[in-house]
């Protein structure tokens, strides 16, 4: 596996291990993938007044789901959570040169990102409907 | 600093014993001649070296060395054997019977014979690689010519009981074929008294030179009949074709003569070798399974499940180490291991699988050092694994609705 040196860096020192009280009000949780297909992720975002001010991830799975969940942490924070849902996972292959049969380990960061999102405006009792600024997110 | 690289994958490759080099050397020099040239003395010299080879090796499987058809390996050889008998003996009827943990040099041209109108039967095994054999039985029907079993599994060890498989084929009348190639020269094997009629070896698997491998063909009782796959100087009694690979036989002579002399010390060795990692990774991590049989099994073979660790980021922390895993993400396809699989090991154990195969030159320092490393990787990851963080929890894995991927 030609891994990049970004990767190995990740692998080995992971930014972000850990896990935040799921339970708390201020705490967005986003758990995907499937042990059977070879990939966790469990990723935390804890929100202070619309802004991430931490994030954690713990991951099952292979060098390349450990960096783009350790580097999707690092990106997080100090992000407010609509400039969290502009992180695509094509930003996350890139930063991290993920080799063509890896890009679904960003593709699951992503995912994770959005659920940990979702997680917490629920909590919040957040609707889209309510917030003008979420309609002007683009689609692409 | 840099790591010592310490090499544990022994069940894809040996390392070329020295002596082995040094038998092959003179072959690549002076005697170099065609062992067909009848007509002057280079051919006469490389001709007696592929004998006296071809002589250790039937010997060494308790067979004539008229017996001894030389190929490239034992890919070759299993599908000379495969497509051979079932071409020749396609008249008396097109069923073959194999097992689904078979290595793919059995399985795929035991596929392509299926597309190409051959009826066939693929056995399953229980959780621990093992057969039944009394499914082996009932598989038999009046149209099968051929069972092909192997007799060590290249990836968890199992051993079938190929003497007691040999009996029912002979006793069904149809020929049994084993792909000895993890066994030969560290099981005993005898053709006679296991009732083998084809047999196929590999020279790299016990630390012989690559791109030389032998397939035994009984000679009476009953006479193997085999449709060549292809064709030429019609040299190995016409079953292969093809200027012989002269050093490569020798070494593959010399390698087993090494592998007989050694037998009993190799196995003391690697067995020894083998438990103590054994018993260190189970006593210094928890939730860790053994894949394979319990006491039918290889001495070199190792096969643990870590689980709640993906196996590829295992591999990645034992950077210096040479193991391999049944881990999807390991292979081209994404898939994990079939072997696995066809055990009823779920694809979660499967993901988190290792493969440890000593040999030979392992050491007791070399095992130390690579149990050492893999708990500290395995529980590096852990610390970063929601799993583990959810067993640990008392939750069960099972009982989440995953979303997949």
């Amino acid at each position: 596996m030609a891994y990049s040196e970004k990767v190995i860096d990740h692998y080995q020192n992971p930014r972000n291990v850990g896990s935040m009280d799921k339970d708390s009000e201020e705490v967005g949780t986003g758990v995907v993938g499937a042990p059977e297909c070879g990939d966790v992720m469990k990723l935390q975002i804890q929100v202070q007044d619309g802004v991430i001010t931490d994030a954690k991830f713990k991951t099952f799975g292979c060098g390349s789901a450990i960096a783009s969940s350790s580097l999707a942490t690092e990106w997080l924070k100090g992000r407010t959570l609509e400039e969290a849902t502009e992180i695509k996972n094509v930003d996350i292959a890139n930063e991290l040169a993920l080799p063509p049969v890896k890009i679904h380990c960003s593709v699951l960061a992503e995912d994770a990102i959005r659920q940990a999102i979702d997680d917490y405006q629920k909590k919040v009792g957040y609707s889209p409907e309510a917030d003008s600024s979420a309609t002007a997110e683009e689609s692409a | 600093m840099t790591k010592p690289r310490i090499y544990l994958d022994y069940q894809a490759t040996t390392p070329v014993d020295p002596r082995v080099l040094e038998a092959m050397l003179p072959y690549f020099g002076d005697l170099f001649g065609n062992a067909a040239s009848r007509n002057h003395a280079f051919g006469w010299e490389a001709e007696k070296g592929v004998t006296q080879a071809r002589q250790i090796l039937g010997e060494a499987v308790g067979a004539s060395q008229r017996e001894i058809i030389f190929t490239s390996g034992a890919t070759e050889s299993n599908n000379i054997a495969i497509q051979g008998v079932a071409k020749m003996y396609a008249p008396k009827g097109k069923h073959i019977i194999t097992a689904s943990t078979e290595h793919k040099a059995v399985l795929d041209p035991f596929l392509a014979l299926q597309n190409q109108g051959w009826s066939i039967t693929i056995l399953d095994v229980d959780g621990d690689g093992a057969l039944s054999l009394s499914d082996l039985k009932a598989a038999i029907r009046p149209d099968t010519v051929l069972v092909s079993l192997m007799h060590g599994n290249n990836e968890v060890g199992t051993l079938h009981p190929i003497a007691e498989i040999g009996a029912i084929c002979r006793d069904a009348g149809v020929l049994f074929h084993t792909d000895a190639t993890q066994t030969f020269g560290k099981e005993s094997i005898d053709v006679d008294a296991m009732k083998i009629d084809l047999l196929s070896a590999s020279a790299h698997k016990l630390y012989g030179p690559k791109g030389v491998g032998m397939l035994y063909v009984r000679r009476r009782s009953p006479r193997v009949r085999l449709e060549p796959i292809f064709f030429g100087g019609g040299h190995e009694r016409g079953f292969r074709s093809g200027t012989l690979n002269v050093p490569g036989i020798v070494g593959f002579g010399k390698a087993i003569e090494i592998c007989l002399a050694e037998r009993e010390k190799d196995h003391a060795h690697i067995t020894g070798l083998r438990d103590h990692l054994q018993n260190r990774l189970n006593t210094e991590l928890d939730f860790v399974h053994h894949n394979g049989h319990a006491s039918e099994r290889l001495a070199c073979n190792l096969n643990l499940s870590f689980a709640y660790v993906e196996g590829e980021s295992m591999l990645l922390g034992l950077d210096n180490i040479a193991v391999s895993s049944g881990s999807a993400c390991t292979s081209a396809s994404l898939e994990p291991s079939y072997v696995l699989r066809a055990m009823g090991v779920g694809d979660d154990l499967a993901h988190s699988s290792l493969r440890f195969s000593l040999g030979r030159f392992s050491t007791l320092q070399e095992i130390d050092l690579a149990a050492d490393a893999t708990v500290a990787t395995v529980k590096r990851l852990r610390d970063m694994s929601p799993l583990y963080e959810m067993a640990m929890e008392g939750i069960d894995i099972n009982s989440i609705e995953w979303s997949g991927h």
